[in-house]
């Protein structure tokens, strides 16, 4: 994990992609921050990110907070058909000795979990952007999109809390 | 209380102390969940041993994967689930519980996630053991060299977070039989078996000193107000979702290893 850090980082600088998708690139460079930020994905102040790809969005949480967070060792989810409220949890991760709350940054119903993490909950640290994707909600209010944060936006946000700690 | 301790604590965030003894765990445990969901205070929940020794597992716990159920089943032992991460413990008259409950604001420098809540209550618990002991954190545990006395688990919301503990002030060592070794132990055990392990507080410091030492060293940080545990501001709300639940006999039956398995384990 440090390894695959240090080469996003790197990459960052060097503004080379660090994922196979091409819609998706590491947004700018991370001098002070070493968690990856994706472009194209939008980002809540809880550190969870959403890709909102036509009628669906996927949610997981930010490399920032896995790397905070530890190694997951369980992943609490929610039954698809059910329903997320913006700012709301709608499940938790288990990492050392905690469990912490995941929210949802956008109100939906839920179309679809991540059956992989309960098999394989450290799909959350190895690929916290992709692999480890932990709901898809259909937005109720797609202007809700509007109010979370772009990377350039979350990484500040990312780089003044550790300051600030 | 004087003028100099009445101005040190102004500017400190407010905690409230709830003490219990003897409370039952599951109990406390339904509290402390309702106080982190509900509750916009700072709340710290002392419970001076409980009453039925009881098992309690993080919330992924499974079990047949950390139990002797047959034993635990034979001789009713009950068992939690509780609403936090971490391992098992089995509790009892001789456990001492203190669990601090935060607004993630009340901790200045002290951000959100499991190791930096870890390590500020270890700075706490250093003033409650100068001078007692080798006392320091390892890994997640409350060592006195490298024997441990205290585990750690913790649950973290958007906002607020819990810390709990459990100290060993005593232990029967009967009951350590109900727990199998967990696949997860934490480095600095190597292959020491419990006894080589864990250490008994009580050969450290009494239970009054210890609960005095905690509330001194809270009241360093935070300026404390004693609640009598059946206030009204102690929330008792019978409609609140616990995350916390007690495990049924059939919930634990289910766990028994099969008829196959334990003649496979038998044979060799």
């Amino acid at each position: 994990m440090a390894l695959r850090m240090w080469a996003s980082s790197t990459a960052n600088a060097l503004r080379i992609s660090c994922t196979a998708k091409a819609s998706l690139s590491p947004a700018f460079s991370l001098s002070r921050c070493f968690s990856t930020v994706l472009d194209g994905l939008k980002y809540a102040s809880s550190h969870e990110w959403v890709k909102h790809e036509g009628s669906v969005a996927t949610i997981g949480i930010t490399d920032h907070a896995q790397d905070h967070l530890g190694e997951v060792v369980f992943v609490e989810l929610p039954e698809p058909g059910g329903s997320v409220s913006k700012g709301g949890s709608f499940g938790a991760v288990e990492s050392v000795k905690a469990t912490s709350d995941v929210n949802s940054p956008i109100s939906g119903e839920i179309v679809e979990v991540n059956s992989k993490l309960s098999e394989t909950p450290g799909l959350i640290n190895s690929s916290p952007y992709e692999d480890g994707w932990m709901i898809k909600v259909k937005p109720s209010s797609p202007s809700e999109l509007e109010s979370l944060m772009g990377p350039k936006e979350y990484t500040k946000f990312c780089e003044e809390e550790d300051a600030a700690h | 209380m004087s003028t100099i301790s009445q101005a040190r604590s102004i500017g400190l965030p407010l905690m409230n102390i709830v003490r219990f003894k003897g409370a039952p765990i599951l109990h406390q445990l339904y509290l402390e969940e309702q106080l982190l969901r509900t509750s916009s205070e700072n709340w710290c929940v002392i419970n001076d041993g409980t009453n039925i020794p009881t098992i309690v597992m993080g919330i992924s716990g499974k079990p047949s994967e950390l139990l002797e159920v047959r034993s635990v089943l034979q001789d009713q032992v009950p068992v939690v689930r509780r609403f936090s991460g971490g391992g098992t413990v089995i509790v009892d008259h001789g456990t001492l519980f203190v669990t601090f409950i935060c607004n993630k604001n009340a901790v200045p420098g002290v951000q959100p996630y499991p190791q930096p809540i870890m390590s500020w209550s270890s700075t706490l618990y250093n003033e409650v053991f100068q001078g007692i002991g080798h006392f320091h954190l390892r890994e997640n545990d409350y060592v006195f060299g490298n024997r441990k006395f205290g585990g750690n688990a913790q649950s973290i919301t958007k906002n607020r977070w819990v810390h709990h503990t459990s100290f060993l002030w005593d232990y029967e060592a009967r009951n350590m039989a109900y727990l199998k070794l967990p696949m997860r132990t934490p480095k600095y055990r190597l292959a020491r078996d419990h006894e080589e392990f864990v250490c008994r507080m009580k050969d450290f410091l009494s239970r009054e000193a210890f609960i005095d030492r905690t509330l001194k060293a809270v009241g360093t940080q935070f300026s404390v107000r004693p609640i009598q545990s059946e206030a009204s501001s102690v929330p008792h709300d019978a409609t609140f979702q616990h995350s916390t639940t007690m495990l049924t006999k059939q919930e634990l039956e289910a766990a028994l290893p099969s008829q196959s398995e334990t003649y496979e384990l038998q044979r060799f």
